[in-house]
């Protein structure tokens, strides 16, 4: 039996929950260690010698310790190629380029705009830090440009980057499950036909739903 | 057969690609895309990257987009050919994926962001933010540190190989040091300057500079 590989960080964290979800669709066993990252721990050097910028995830096996969340998963999926969802960083180098090249949309398109509405609408009132108007609606307006990005490509294919779920976008998980569930911005992805539709899709895979009690577990 | 690469020979995004492509020596036409005269918005364009942004690239029937996703594909392709760029082992290879994440996510923003407000407003006509501009340089100043400790217990970003994670920071770096002046967040780094002696002085990477005018 495989040791557990150790997560760092808590779930409710969009990057920490982005490596939880790659791992269940892999049946790789973890145990998450928790990071107090409101009493700073994130940013001791205990830590930082494992995160050196003080974010998190790190993520440790008995081979290597990482970060980057997204290095993570794809780490995950290569080590763990044979085992639960094979086809989750894909079988071939073509297909494995159009999972790279959703992966980077997700990173450099999608994410700054979410995130930093994630971060306005959802843990701003939460951390009773005053809402930036301007940020939400500039962020908005990007982020709906890139959905009409994804609802155009989404009526061609079932997925993001073909017609199998993927890691390109189980990415979008985190950001998209705050979005829709803690915010009233869901309408950005219902409103959009084959956005919504993908949305129900990713959103109601097994893994993702386990991942989900853990967040709402932590955060009683 | 040669790789097609839309964009210019002076986007700091192409550059990452044709860095890569030179150093595995792949031939490339590069297919001028006018940015000035906004054709990378035009629906003929958008047809290949519907972001509206370069580079993209055609080789045969392979269409693919977003510069770091295709230096993985080509570094993986040529894996035996010209330097390896990618690692050997599983976990190297984790090590140049997670230095190759870190410049898109703790380091280009940043840069991006200065040269932005430093050169291309003011190239413009229009202010830069110099606030915005000032909090970006601290933040590099932070980021920096990380990499001098890093690269105080290796050569390179992701252990004793030039890797693709290396390769990513060349044509920041340089919008940084030339056009915006701000060298010396590199020279005031022992270790960061000497990699990044290293790395600028590679033959691929002057042979890009020619091509670039630079």
């Amino acid at each position: 039996m495989a040791t557990p590989v150790n997560v760092y960080g808590p779930a409710m964290s969009t990057a920490v929950s982005r490596v939880l979800a790659c791992l269940l669709e892999k049946n790789v066993d973890f145990q998450l260690i928790s990071v107090n990252m409101a009493k700073g721990e994130h940013k001791k050097p205990e830590y930082l010698k494992i995160q050196p910028f003080g974010q998190v995830p790190a993520f440790e096996d008995e081979d290597i310790s990482l970060f980057e969340s997204r290095s993570i998963c794809r780490y995950i999926c290569e080590k763990y190629a044979d085992q639960g969802n094979k086809g989750l960083y894909g079988t071939n180098p073509l297909a494995k380029a159009s999972i790279d090249q959703w992966l980077e949309a997700e990173g450099q398109s999608f994410s700054p705009p979410s995130s930093a509405l994630v971060f306005q609408l959802a843990f701003a009132p939460r951390m009773k830090i005053k809402q930036d108007q301007v940020a939400i609606k500039q962020n908005e307006e990007k982020l709906s440009k890139v959905l009409d990005v994804y609802e155009k490509r989404l009526g061609e294919t079932q997925f993001l980057a073909g017609d199998e779920f993927s890691l390109a976008d189980l990415s979008h998980l985190p950001n998209a499950q705050y979005l829709v569930n803690a915010t009233d911005r869901g309408e950005l992805f219902t409103s959009r036909e084959n956005v919504g539709r993908w949305w129900d899709e990713i959103s109601s895979r097994d893994s993702w739903k386990k991942v989900v009690g853990m967040q709402q577990q932590k955060s009683a | 057969m040669v790789v097609k690469v839309y964009g210019t020979v002076r986007s700091a995004c192409v550059q990452r690609v044709l860095a890569c492509l030179l150093e595995k020596e792949v031939d490339f036409d590069v297919v001028h895309v006018d940015l000035e005269a906004g054709e990378q918005k035009r629906p003929e364009f958008l047809v290949l990257q519907p972001f509206g942004q370069v580079p993209a690239i055609e080789d045969g029937y392979l269409k693919l987009y977003e510069s770091r996703a295709i230096i993985k594909y080509y570094a993986a392709k040529y894996a035996d050919h010209g330097p390896n760029l990618l690692g050997s082992s599983l976990e190297e290879r984790a090590l140049v994926d997670q230095w190759l994440e870190v410049e898109a996510h703790n380091f280009n923003d940043l840069v991006y962001t200065l040269v932005l407000q430093l050169v291309i407003l003011p190239r413009m006509g229009k202010p830069g933010d110099l606030a915005l501009a000032h909090s970006c340089e601290q933040k590099l100043e932070t980021v920096l540190d990380v990499y001098e400790q890093r690269l105080s217990k290796s050569s390179y970003l992701a252990g004793e190989t030039f890797s693709l994670a290396d390769l990513s920071h060349l044509p920041g770096i340089r919008y940084l040091m030339n056009e915006a002046k701000m060298g010396n967040l590199v020279t005031e780094r022992k270790n960061v300057n000497a990699w990044w002696e290293d790395i600028s002085n590679r033959p691929a990477w002057k042979k890009l500079m020619q091509l670039a005018g630079h």
